[in-house]
């Protein structure tokens, strides 16, 4: 189950420099880890993006270096109004999708 | 030498009880104690959809129930999964029942650990206190006589249960306390019981005794 906590700021202006953060549930496997002497197979997120509004604010490369349920923060420059959708990769080509709403007023 | 030996067991005895989280480093409480960068909080939130989905029909607020378990039932210690799992045998540590079981514990945040009755742990102090495993030692040698100590590079704690479930940096996800009581037992080159197992659970439930009422913290970040 692909789950993720967005939290994005409340009371924005227009021209504001928000942080958004995220969690991402994933076990970012290394590849390294054994079960019962058996290797499991890595299973990273390799790449995220955010787009907002449709276009793309924030891509991200991710290895294996990064730990479980990653959390990530960036900052970008609010508009307006509207949506931010998080997309994710993993190795096993499981795609991830959230979605948080950005209210500027 | 009579009275240094004595001297050396009123620590013991007066030992104030102190959460996992007093043992921890500056960042791994920071962790916890924020709602967002917390990643236990994930599984509360899958909890949350699952127990809409499977326990909704029959269960309102569950406000205050994982602070009365582990509690005795039928003459038996039962722990707060085993509860959980009582018309769904969801897989021990199995997101799922993780999840589960930290949405609910998650809203006794706060809330002391009730204290069952003293005439009623008497196995569970039994397993405490008792030696096993190739390195010969019984929980109360490191959680009792040492908490606050070095065991290589990590602090001894007290082995206080009111954190779980929690997510432990070592095992990069969240975990029960009888993993985390499995795990002690693996290091001991003892015979590890499995999931659901008695001694688990009278264990569990000394353990809740022991405690004092200490604050149930799930999900709390351990190292």
């Amino acid at each position: 189950m692909a789950l993720a906590r967005i939290q994005v700021p409340t009371g924005v202006k227009p021209g504001d420099v928000v942080e958004i953060r995220v969690v991402i549930q994933h076990p970012m496997e290394t590849g390294y880890r054994r079960e019962q002497g058996q290797r499991v197979k890595r299973n990273a997120i390799h790449s995220m993006a955010c787009k907002y509004n449709g276009a793309e604010v924030f891509r991200a490369t991710l290895s294996t270096g990064v730990a479980a349920n990653p959390y990530i923060r960036f900052f970008m420059r609010a508009k307006e109004s509207g949506d931010l959708d998080f997309w994710w990769l993993d190795d096993d080509d499981v795609e991830g999708r959230a979605k948080a709403r950005l209210v500027v007023a | 030498m009579k009275w240094i030996g004595i001297l050396a067991l009123v620590p013991v005895l007066a030992m104030a009880q102190r959460s996992g989280l007093d043992y921890s480093s500056e960042e791994v409480r920071r962790l916890q104690a924020s709602d967002f960068e917390n990643p236990g909080m994930l599984w509360v939130d899958q909890g949350e959809k699952l127990f809409k989905q499977h326990c909704a029909a029959c269960h309102a607020s569950m406000k205050g129930v994982a602070a009365r378990y582990p509690r005795v039932e039928g003459g038996k210690a039962v722990t707060l999964e085993q509860k959980i799992r009582h018309q769904r045998p969801m897989a021990w540590e199995s997101d799922e029942l993780l999840a589960l079981t930290t949405y609910v514990a998650h809203q006794s945040r706060g809330m002391a650990m009730h204290r069952p009755a003293e005439s009623s742990v008497q196995k569970g102090r039994e397993e405490y206190f008792r030696r096993r495993g190739q390195m010969n030692l019984a929980c109360a040698h490191c959680h009792d006589r040492h908490a606050g100590d070095k065991l290589g590079a990590e602090t001894l704690s007290q082995g206080q249960p009111n954190g779980y479930p929690s997510y432990r940096l070592e095992w990069q996800k969240l975990g029960s306390l009888q993993r985390r009581l499995r795990a002690c037992m693996f290091g001991l080159h003892a015979e590890v019981p499995a999931f659901g197992d008695e001694l688990l659970n009278e264990l569990e439930l000394y353990l809740a005794w022991r405690a004092q009422g200490l604050p149930i913290e799930a999900p709390s970040v351990r190292r």
